[in-house]
């Protein structure tokens, strides 16, 4: 071995090199032109274990300049454990500005959630992807899910969906829920809850999905129509809390229930952590809020 | 001299004007009808246009097989453009994942060129038209992905019966060609899924 | 009083001291040395620097250091800084004719040319643990003979003079060697991606699979024609010479597995060939890749598709050990947001399940009344 191994650690801005990046970029464009099309890419390994996230980080590091400001969310906190690695990675590699609040963000990357705060125009929303395919877990075979898309053959998912109703009485898909964009490609928004999906709809940020592992790359433009599949006699409809959230009382978002204890006491608050701290900033208070109850026993 | 024109005029920071050109091509192919500025970052010889050049040095590489009007292949834009992506150029029209056009109102049709296939609609090609401005021309009126209600460009030269072409284009999704357009300054681009609104209509 | 947690970056931060405390242990044990490493655990570098798709011993000794000798693990290592390095070009194919072979085994003939050579092997060891070895005991020099530049030529060529095999498989004079780390791959394979998935696959994948073909599940009457291990030569053509430059030697395995065939409307009955080949010395993952090989060539040869070792999209989308371990351990990751969602469905459809009971019973009494 030539170099001695203490060498190695040079990497280029943003980790992947140039070639990679304009793979991926070709691989952006065209996605973006075909709305919710999977374009293959010739996926790398990344220094993070595939199902990780390497479909959005490679996404990301192949758009990120010094100029962006971004936020990594994982279950819509900018906290969990997996969000600060990813987050850390970025700063080590761009050496990019970074922030938890959605409104300051130019890229936003996430893992199963949209955030609560309306995205704007100029915002990119990066998701990490595990299986791409909405046809999978009807028929694993690639060469068969690409005939159904190619002939626009998506009957086999609303009979899935129908099944459900006849069985349970409604659909019992709750996250990963199939949408249609721009009334042509099925696409799958990612394992986020169904609540997120009527987000995707008219958005005016520009949504991008990187998939590592299955090497696939999709996009949702701006103002695009995605309409998530129902029947007329089962209109799709979102999650409804009972409650609003315990810390900052906001109502119409996604909750995250907490266990308090062993004796099934338990509370929900906003799974979009930078929300509630901005609601919380702002004066709202929910009933288990700190200022709210007696100091601490 | 002539060896001059080929090895200057690259990005002088390949990395970040790359990424550069390359955000302000994903924004205009996200947000179609939209003038995005691109800074002079290229100097390539001419025929090739400033923009049209640095939109080929944040795209084009070994991977993508680049085709060139007549206007380009006789020049010395052809070795520069050799020289600084290493792009094979494409046998025909139908081979090549990017088209650079200095002379669009003489472009062949734009069925030519690969549509790709209806499994993989993305093997098609993307054409670069070079642009006088985007804003001479006569207007044009988008609808589509991108575009809230309505959007307006005028460019020019475009090529011959554009507005039919682009209908028929259209009329191919999910196969069909997309377009970046490159003006002094700026691009803007026409993805396959725009439509272009026709006054009488 | 609920207080959300924080402070995921101080967890991290103190979890990788912990772990490069463990990974060194007890201090007053001495450190590894990667050159140990290197020498002593030479086969567990093979199998990195094979299913890493690296050739780079003391890069694969300093994965398996940092694994802790976790192999998957040094394999992702070896892959991630893989991915960074550029692309000089591509060697010519390496001709396995003219290794210098140190091991050489076939079982289809008794004697041939070059005779049998039994190498550094296993093979016909006493399993019986060795507690000699923890005193580090001299070690006699091995005996060798002199390599009398012979060419060792492949049992398959012996078969082919006979026309008793199948030609090599040609591929379309046009057809650009596939890359499998620089394209995605679109099924069905081209028999090149193929093979080259399967050298990277994963070891006890591939294992399990061949070993089901033998049990029934896709048989393919397999005879070990050869194997052989030993070091070629890798040649880079250069524009600018009239002649191919030598970059090095590597060691590989290679295995010829000969196959009965029964013939179809297509060919005539005759032999054909399952092949594995893989860096460093690995019979076991060399044999059951030519088992895998030939198991997935069924569609080719005109033979029914039953047995998963058959089923290509299967096999190969699910050898890769990177992808595999990176998708099973994501489990651990927090989904509570999505399992939000399942809690509240199943709590609605266990209310309205009661509700559901009641109403009957309740129907049940008035009608019994």
């Amino acid at each position: 071995m030539s170099t001695p191994a203490t060498d190695i650690a040079t990497y280029n801005f943003a980790y992947l090199d140039e070639q990679t990046k304009r793979m991926i970029r070709r691989a952006i464009l065209k996605g973006i032109a075909i709305p919710g099309y999977q374009v293959p890419f010739a996926s790398r390994e990344m220094p993070m274990p595939y199902g990780w996230g390497t479909g959005g980080v490679q996404v990301t590091a192949a758009i990120i300049g010094p100029d962006d400001v971004l936020k990594v969310i994982d279950q819509g906190a900018d906290d969990t454990t997996n969000a600060v690695s990813i987050r850390a990675f970025f700063q080590k590699v761009a050496d990019v500005a970074v922030t938890t609040e959605t409104a300051k963000a130019t890229i936003i990357q996430t893992r199963h959630r949209i955030p609560e705060h309306p995205l704007t125009e100029g915002q990119t929303l990066v998701y990490q992807v595990p299986i791409p395919e909405p046809l999978r877990f009807l028929e694993p075979r690639e060469t068969e899910t690409r005939k159904m898309h190619a002939l626009e053959e998506y009957g086999l998912m609303h009979v899935k969906l129908y099944e459900d109703i006849a069985r349970h009485g409604r659909i019992a898909t709750t996250y990963a829920y199939p949408v249609k964009v721009e009334g042509r490609y099925v696409m799958d928004p990612s394992p986020t809850p169904k609540f997120d999906n009527p987000k995707m709809h008219m958005s005016p940020a520009l949504q991008l999905f990187g998939a590592g592992r299955e090497k696939r790359i999709y996009a949702v433009p701006p103002f695009t129509k995605v309409v998530s599949l129902d029947f007329e006699d089962h209109p799709f409809e979102i999650q409804a809390f009972d409650q609003p959230c315990a810390l900052c009382g906001a109502e119409q978002v996604y909750l995250d229930e907490v266990i308090l204890d062993d004796k099934g006491g338990h509370m929900f608050v906003c799974s979009d952590t930078d929300h509630c701290e901005t609601r919380q900033a702002c004066g709202h208070r929910g009933h288990l809020s700190p200022d709210i109850l007696e100091p601490a026993q | 001299m002539e060896q001059m024109d080929v090895i200057d005029g690259g990005f002088a920071a390949p990395v970040f004007d790359a990424q550069t050109v390359f955000r302000a091509v994903m924004d205009a192919m996200a947000r179609p009808g939209t003038v995005q500025h691109v800074a002079v970052l290229a100097q390539p010889p001419a025929p090739l246009a400033a923009t049209a050049g640095a939109v080929a040095l944040t795209l084009c590489d070994h991977d993508s097989p680049l085709w060139l009007d007549a206007a380009l292949q006789v020049s010395a834009a052809r070795s520069w453009l050799g020289f600084h992506t290493g792009a094979p150029l494409a046998a025909t029209p139908a081979d090549a994942h990017f088209a650079l056009v200095a002379n669009p109102a003489s472009l062949i049709s734009l069925e030519n060129f690969a549509q790709g296939t209806q499994e993989y609609p993305d093997r098609s090609t993307t054409l670069i038209l070079q642009v006088e401005s985007l804003t001479d021309g006569a207007p044009l009126h988008l609808e589509g992905p991108g575009i809230e209600t309505s959007a307006t460009i005028a460019p020019t030269p475009l090529p011959r019966h554009f507005v039919e072409q682009w209908k028929q284009n259209g009329a191919r999704f999910p196969r069909g060609t997309d377009v970046i357009l490159a003006a002094p300054g700026a691009v803007a681009c026409l993805p396959r899924t725009t439509r272009i609104k026709t006054m009488e209509a | 009083m609920y207080v959300a947690v924080k402070g995921g970056e101080a967890a991290i931060a103190n979890a990788h001291r912990l772990l490069a405390d463990r990974r060194r242990g007890d201090r007053s044990v001495p450190a590894l040395r990667l050159d140990q490493i290197v020498e002593q655990l030479a086969l567990g570098i093979d199998r990195v620097m094979s299913e890493g798709s690296l050739y780079d011993r003391e890069l694969a000794a300093l994965a398996i250091m940092q694994s802790r000798g976790d192999l998957i693990e040094a394999i992702f290592l070896v892959r991630a800084y893989r991915t960074t390095l550029p692309r000089f070009g591509y060697t010519r194919p390496i001709d396995t004719a003219a290794m210098q072979v140190e091991r050489r085994v076939s079982a289809t003939y008794k004697d041939l040319p070059g005779g049998q050579l039994l190498g550094p092997t296993f093979d016909y060891t006493h399993r019986l643990l060795d507690p000699e070895l923890a005193n580090d005991p001299e070690v006699a020099t091995p005996e060798q003979r002199d390599g009398d530049g012979q060419l060792m030529s492949r049992v398959s060529e012996i078969l082919a003079h006979e026309g008793l095999i199948e030609a090599d498989g040609e591929l379309p004079e046009d057809h650009v060697t596939g890359d499998i780390t620089r394209e995605p791959l679109e099924f069905p394979l081209a028999r090149d991606s193929r093979l080259q998935a399967l050298s990277r696959g994963d070891e006890g994948f591939l294992l399990a699979l061949g070993y089901s073909t033998q049990r029934g599940y896709g048989r393919s009457h397999p005879f070990v024609g050869e194997v052989r291990i030993g070091e070629v030569e890798l040649e880079l053509d250069v524009p600018e010479l009239p002649f191919p430059v030598t970059l090095g030697r590597i060691r590989v395995t290679e295995c010829q597995m000969v196959n009965q065939f029964k013939g179809s409307a297509k060919a005539p009955p005759q032999f054909t060939r399952g092949y594995g080949l893989v860096f460093g010395q690995s019979e076991r993952k060399a044999m059951a890749m030519s088992l895998c090989d030939r198991a997935l060539r069924a569609g080719e040869l005109g033979e029914d598709i039953t047995a998963p070792a058959q089923d290509e999209e299967f096999v190969i989308s699910h050898s890769d050990n990177v992808q595999a371990t990176g998708f099973v351990e994501h489990l651990k990751l927090p989904h509570y947001v999505d399992f939000q969602a399942e809690l509240d469905l199943v709590r609605r459809m266990r209310s309205e399940h009661e509700k559901r009971n009641q109403t009957n019973d309740t129907e049940q009494r008035e009608a019994a009344e």
